[in-house]
């Protein structure tokens, strides 16, 4: 059961990848982004991960995507026109399909699983994953969530000197 | 109700950071009630900043202390390359006024922005977990994005901050992904223990997933030192970006690039040595040869100089292939000696250049060293000690980098050093050749040569020609600060 459910998300959410880049019409992309990050957050559901999901949904799918199609609106992007150069399509599939090489050489060699945490199924539904995201970033990784505050200062003095009209 | 016990915190490893911080948040705060010709009191303010927070390196070294779980540690490693950092910044800093004053673009945000890059490098260098050191890259490059498009008025200059910006977003997920894969194979983002983890199970080597990610790793590496193939951003980039930011760029992230390039791989994978070794001597060789071939016929100064920063990048990855306590100790030596030397030509063109970004040109030093004779003598010494002519500070780097590879076995790599050490004169020399051999095409207006920009030409010439002359004391405090 759980493996059909997977099959069939997972299959939405790499056709609407591919919607994504083939539609011309950008507001076209940008909803089947969104079906995209919905997909994301249903297989975090599926494997333990409640709040990943929830933040998937918030920042992702809510708020990500608002700013996007207000970008969109506000540019008054049209339709894409004309074809782009065969150049760059035929050396992009290239890579395209070379990294796709890569990554079924990868999946048949390795162990996919790599190293176990402690932190398993059981704990979660125990502890609550919410709980045990924030008892990390205030323990183990303090200083990063620390820094992340200075790198969010930054972006914000930046996007105000680079677009403000005057200073 | 579970509480969390939250470790202990001691701020000691990091207090460099903390001061650059607060000084930054200081200044932007203090920024608001400047007028705009007098934001070069910010510029000293910050320098204070950038003194404080050195004179609190000194006493750490010999030291050695981790915090944070772990997750940043001082050593002598670390505080060398703040060090770098520091005297990096404190030079751009005194070029700075005189230029955006030029170019009517005199915001006081640029000194915040750069004390925040200053501690996102310092981050890098001193990070022991791929988050910490990830984090510091990432708050560096947000930084160095806004200023390479600082300029807002000039095409060239937000064409730099948007490509920068894109080809750095792309790198960063290269970056991402690579620590994500080294995560899953290891179950830790604590370099020492990666390093245990993969002593313990050699099995993880095979494991293509490890691989991939030790090499996604390397790729966003060398991104951000700019080396072949990977350098595409770095001419436009270098060129576009306003020219004291562009000094910065060259020298300040470059060094944090190698340090936290050098500790993840020193550190986490030294039973790899010789997996990565044969990496990165392709990437040397690629870094140096297309560094020199395409600068050879560069018009523009910045963007010859742009391909001369490749390829510097490329002598210190000979030293980083030998892998040896010469070459490493050769690295550090070299980053601190290239940044005087490249900061130093920087401060020469952003005198010579016109508002703009105008005069920028190789022929417009034509009649430079008859008109100017002291500061045509100061770029010479730079352009020398950059074509690593004795007796300057860049000759004795590149002496080690290469000495580090020929003890090591890389002989051939030495030679391939050699030899593009030796084309590289070229172009130095045609700079040279248009300064004191050819009459001006124009009269040289009156330059302004304010105090601040004078210093620092004299901290680089000082800079480049002591450790040229007496080279000892710096190389022993480089080889004390080895990783090895």
């Amino acid at each position: 059961m759980e493996t059909f459910f997977f099959m069939i998300v997972a299959a939405v959410a790499v056709l609407a990848s591919i919607l994504v880049i083939t539609c011309k019409n950008p507001i076209n992309s940008a909803l089947s982004l969104i079906l995209t990050f919905f997909c994301l957050a249903t297989l975090y559901v599926t494997l333990d991960a409640p709040f990943m999901a929830a933040i998937q949904v918030l920042v992702y799918a809510g708020a990500i995507m608002v700013l996007i199609v207000f970008v969109i609106m506000l540019l008054n992007v049209r339709t894409e026109s004309g074809r782009r150069s065969s150049h760059s399509v035929l050396f992009g599939s290239l890579i395209g399909l070379f990294t796709l090489f890569q990554l079924f050489y990868l999946f048949n060699r390795s162990s996919l699983t790599g190293q176990k945490g402690t932190i398993d199924s059981a704990l979660i539904n125990k502890v609550g994953h919410t709980e045990l995201i924030g008892k990390a970033l205030y323990t183990d990784f303090l200083l990063p969530f620390e820094v992340t505050s200075i790198l969010l200062l930054v972006a914000i003095i930046g996007a105000v000197v680079l677009t403000k009209k005057k200073i | 109700m579970e509480t969390i016990a939250i470790p202990a915190i001691n701020f000691a490893p990091i207090m460099p950071e903390v001061i650059l911080s607060i000084f930054a948040m200081v200044l932007l705060l203090v920024n608001v009630f400047v007028p705009s010709e007098h934001k070069a009191y910010l510029g000293y303010l910050s320098l204070v900043g950038l003194i404080v927070a050195g004179f609190t390196l000194i006493g750490g070294w010999g030291v050695p202390l981790s915090a944070f779980n772990d997750s940043v540690v001082r050593d002598n490693f670390s505080i060398f390359f703040k060090g770098i950092f520091l005297l990096t910044v404190g030079m751009s800093i005194l070029i700075s006024d005189q230029y955006f004053k030029r170019e009517e673009c005199n915001l006081g945000e640029l000194y915040p922005l750069l004390l925040f890059a200053t501690v996102g490098m310092m981050l890098m260098a001193s990070g022991t977990d791929l988050m910490t050191i990830f984090l510091g890259l990432e708050v560096l490059s947000v930084s160095l994005y806004i200023l390479a498009g600082f300029n807002r008025a000039n095409v060239k200059s937000n064409e730099a901050g948007l490509k920068y910006f894109l080809l750095g977003a792309f790198s960063t997920g290269f970056l991402l992904y690579g620590m994500a894969l080294t995560y899953g194979a290891t179950g830790t983002t604590r370099v020492v223990k990666i390093a245990e983890y993969v002593s313990q199970n050699g099995v993880v080597a095979q494991n293509p997933m490890f691989v991939i990610g030790m090499l996604l790793m390397a790729v966003g590496f060398s991104f951000k030192i700019a080396a072949a193939p990977f350098h595409m951003w770095t001419p436009d980039v270098y060129e576009g970006a306003p020219t004291p930011m562009t000094a910065f760029m060259s020298a300040g992230p470059k060094a944090a690039g190698f340090a936290a390039f050098m500790r993840v791989a020193i550190i986490a994978f030294p039973s790899l040595k010789a997996d990565w070794s044969d990496l990165l001597w392709i990437l040397a060789v690629l870094t140096m040869t297309i560094g020199n071939l395409i600068a050879l016929n560069q018009d523009n100064i910045k963007r010859m100089l742009a391909y001369s920063s490749i390829a510097h990048a490329g002598y210190a990855l000979v030293g980083f292939t030998a892998g040896n306590a010469e070459g490493t100790a050769g690295i550090l030596f070299y980053m601190l000696s290239y940044a005087f030397m490249n900061i130093g030509a920087f401060a020469i063109i952003v005198l010579v250049g016109k508002k703009g970004e105008a005069n920028n040109n190789v022929m417009d030093y034509a009649g430079f060293g008859t008109k100017h004779p002291v500061l045509a003598l100061a770029m010479a010494v730079f352009l020398f000690s950059l074509a690593g002519m004795p007796p300057t500070a860049g000759f004795i780097g590149k002496f080690y980098l290469f000495s580090g590879a020929i003890k090591a076995g890389y002989v051939w790599l030495a030679i391939i050093g050699v030899l593009n050490s030796a084309a590289s004169v070229y172009y130095y020399l045609r700079v040279m050749v248009y300064m004191y051999m050819k009459d001006p095409v124009e009269e040289f207006d009156w330059m302004k040569l304010t105090p601040a920009v004078a210093i620092c030409i004299i901290i680089a010439v000082v800079g480049v020609l002591l450790p040229g002359v007496v080279p000892a004391f710096l190389l022993n405090l480089a080889q004390q600060a080895v990783l090895l």
